[in-house]
């Protein structure tokens, strides 16, 4: 069974749930298993593994300059994939991966994706990746493996095309809490607005459990998205965190508590 | 939509197998409101008036089309130069951005978001927002801020934000991730694209407003020599729009050939080059797949030119395609070529190109032609704001 789908079956409704993103290859090339299993034991419930990419289009400073890190680094796919070889004796909690399209253009989808099977990823983000050419290629392969994909949707996707975009995911429902790059920052006024779009994307009964990110950053923020849907995704905070503190265990686990502490 | 040729872009936004449309869902109410509406607003004849009258009073349009008698006798040909270097602004790129802002007046965009290399479309940007009273915001790479600072200074004079890029390779290319980076994050602004790159429409929309030039080298030809196609035309490409529109009423006519030159940089071979054909795989930057230079692992290779404006990794699915299907010629030209070949040009002619052009005339030395070819040259720009480079050279070959 699919470690993704296997969780939104067993989750409660009340029960909060953690994205943590992160970029492979970052701050340092060999800790990538590292940093999962010390987010695991912290408490993350999902971990979206970052692709590194040149050109990220849909991240905000904090995320490309982590994957400018990890690509001078020399992380890439064949790194990573040797890297997760034996991952999975060792986190045992969901994993998708995020990126961009073209590296996997030329690494070879069907490859790419078998590879990603062998090594225990469940799902895939890849933003930059169209519906006409998710059905053609990838649609096919995707469920004969038993592999989920995430497409994202905006406060200004239409109704109609959100079920369009719904019927073709599996696993969860990216959504795109502002239409904004990611690590953007968030007034008062627009936390409102993000808890109103979430709500009339609730109404819409989809079919897909739904995860909100971009601009999630405080205890406040992760709960708060929380109560409207089924989870946060939290990714420039993180890299923030690391790039501040460094990789080490304590201080993974102390940003995931901070978060996911009650609020009193 | 009419498809005008097998060359032209078909109703999915593909030349053959480039092109099309890898956007983050936070793009697509943008690219999708063009793409419904571009076709509509500038086929109508209220905006074709408009913007004819723009290019003919404000541009200065119709460019000239000049019998180069001192180059030909030279290189035993004729060659015709198509003097978008005469331009108000000083390049081509004008013809799109008066096309654009009509367009974004149309959408009723207030802001203005541009990338510029050169800095040649950000001047012609920041010029057609300041006599439409719009606000605009110009990316451009750290280092061509530096090395085009003429440009720099007159974007700020018209009274544009010039925001300098610190990502990646500092140049063309990380100027354009943040143009798009800002579009996502102000929905309400106009992103006006300078190169037939970019998700569709913007290759067939730039290529549009930039066939005024084929258009017209068709009529002047016709009236000088008494025939409507040349037997060449050569421009240069680094995301392809003066070539885009120097070819784009050739490209049916199949005994004119089409010769398209990119920037060698140091040499193909030697790691500081920007010619995309010669080393470029098929992948996906900016919203479009093209060819492009990229590791093996698909990452984006960071170019290198002397000339900011074609030092760019990819070039435009429409040039992709021309190079697919072979219906253009590629040819690589090294920085020094470029130099030699635009201190020839001014001294022959008395027309000081700008470094992107120069490249296309260098051309003439690496290829034969026969005393009876018509050969049109796209002077794209002029070369003031090149004089940073011009001088070192011309100072070292007085010392040799």
């Amino acid at each position: 069974m699919n470690r993704l789908k296997q969780l939104f079956r067993e989750k409660s409704a009340d029960k909060d749930l953690l994205n943590i993103y992160f970029t492979a290859g970052f701050p340092a090339l060999d800790q990538t298993v590292e940093i999962m299993e010390a987010l695991q034991k912290a408490g993350a419930d999902i971990i979206e593994l970052g692709i590194p990419f040149s050109d990220p289009l849909a991240d905000g400073p904090t995320i490309q300059q982590s994957s400018e890190r990890a690509l001078s680094n020399g992380m890439s796919l064949d790194v990573l994939f040797e890297q997760l070889k034996n991952m999975r004796t060792r986190v045992q909690i969901p994993i998708i991966m995020m990126g961009y399209l073209n590296p996997i253009m030329q690494y070879g989808l069907t490859r790419f994706l078998e590879q990603a099977k062998q090594v225990g990823i469940d799902g895939f983000i890849f933003p930059d990746v169209p519906m006409s050419e998710f059905e053609k290629e990838w649609k096919e392969p995707l469920e004969a493996l038993d592999l989920t994909f995430s497409f994202l949707v905006t406060p200004q996707t239409t109704p109609s095309r959100v079920r369009q975009l719904d019927a073709l995911t599996s696993g969860f429902l990216y959504a795109v809490s502002s239409s904004s790059t990611t690590g953007g920052s968030s007034t008062q006024q627009q936390e409102k607005q993000v808890s109103d779009y979430l709500r009339t994307l609730k109404s819409l009964k989809l079919k897909n459990p739904i995860l909100a990110g971009f601009g999630i950053r405080s205890q406040a923020d992760y709960h708060r998205i929380n109560s409207e849907v089924d989870g946060a995704i939290i990714g420039s905070a993180f890299i923030k965190h690391l790039d501040e503190y460094g990789a080490t265990e304590e201080h993974i686990t102390q940003f995931v508590h901070s978060l996911k502490a009650p609020l009193v | 939509m009419k498809r005008a040729s097998k060359y032209q872009v078909d109703e999915h936004g593909f030349y053959g197998r480039f092109g099309g449309s890898y956007i983050p869902e936070m793009l697509y109410p943008h690219i999708e409101e063009l793409q419904q509406k571009y076709i509509e607003i500038s086929e109508s004849e209220s905006f074709k008036k408009e913007f004819n009258k723009l290019l003919k009073d404000y541009v200065g349009r119709p460019s000239p089309l000049f019998f180069a008698e001192r180059l030909s006798n030279k290189y035993a040909c004729q060659i015709y130069l198509k003097r978008e270097d005469l331009n108000h602004t000083g390049a081509h790129k004008v013809n799109n951005t008066i096309g654009q802002i009509l367009l974004a007046k149309a959408l009723n965009k207030k802001r203005i978001i541009a990338e510029t290399g050169a800095g040649q479309h950000g001047v012609a940007t920041a010029t057609v927002c300041a006599l439409m009273g719009l606000e605009c915001v110009v990316y451009m790479g750290e280092k061509d801020v530096a090395r085009q600072a003429p440009n720099v200074n007159r974007m700020r004079m018209l009274g544009a934000r010039v925001e300098a890029v610190r990502s990646g390779s500092k140049t063309l290319k990380d100027a354009t991730n943040e143009a798009i980076r800002d579009w996502i994050n102000h929905p309400d602004s106009y992103y006006l694209i300078g190169s037939v790159v970019g998700p569709a429409p913007y290759p067939d929309m730039v290529a549009r407003f930039q066939a005024v030039i084929s258009e017209e080298i068709k009529w002047q030809l016709e009236e000088k020599i008494g025939r409507h196609h040349p037997d060449y035309v050569i421009a240069c490409v680094g995301g392809g729009s003066n070539a885009a529109g120097a070819f784009y009423h050739f490209v049916d006519q199949e005994e004119t050939q089409l010769i398209a030159v990119e920037a060698g940089g140091e040499g193909v071979h030697s790691g500081k080059t920007a010619a995309t054909t010669a080393l470029g795989t098929i992948g996906i930057l900016h919203g479009s797949k093209s060819l492009m230079m990229q590791t093996a692992d698909g990452q984006v290779v960071e170019p290198h030119s002397i000339s900011a404006g074609l030092d760019y990794p990819g070039i435009g699915p429409f040039h992709a395609h021309l190079y697919d299907t072979g219906r253009a010629e590629f040819h690589a030209v090294t920085d020094q070529e470029a130099l030699e070949a635009a201190l020839e040009l001014t001294k022959l002619e008395g027309i000081i190109p700008a470094l992107e052009t120069a490249h296309a005339f260098a051309v003439l030395k690496k290829k034969a032609f026969l005393p009876k070819d018509v050969i049109v040259i796209n002077v794209s720009g002029r070369g003031d704001k090149d004089l940073a480079s011009y001088i070192p050279y011309i100072q070292n070959q007085e010392h040799e």
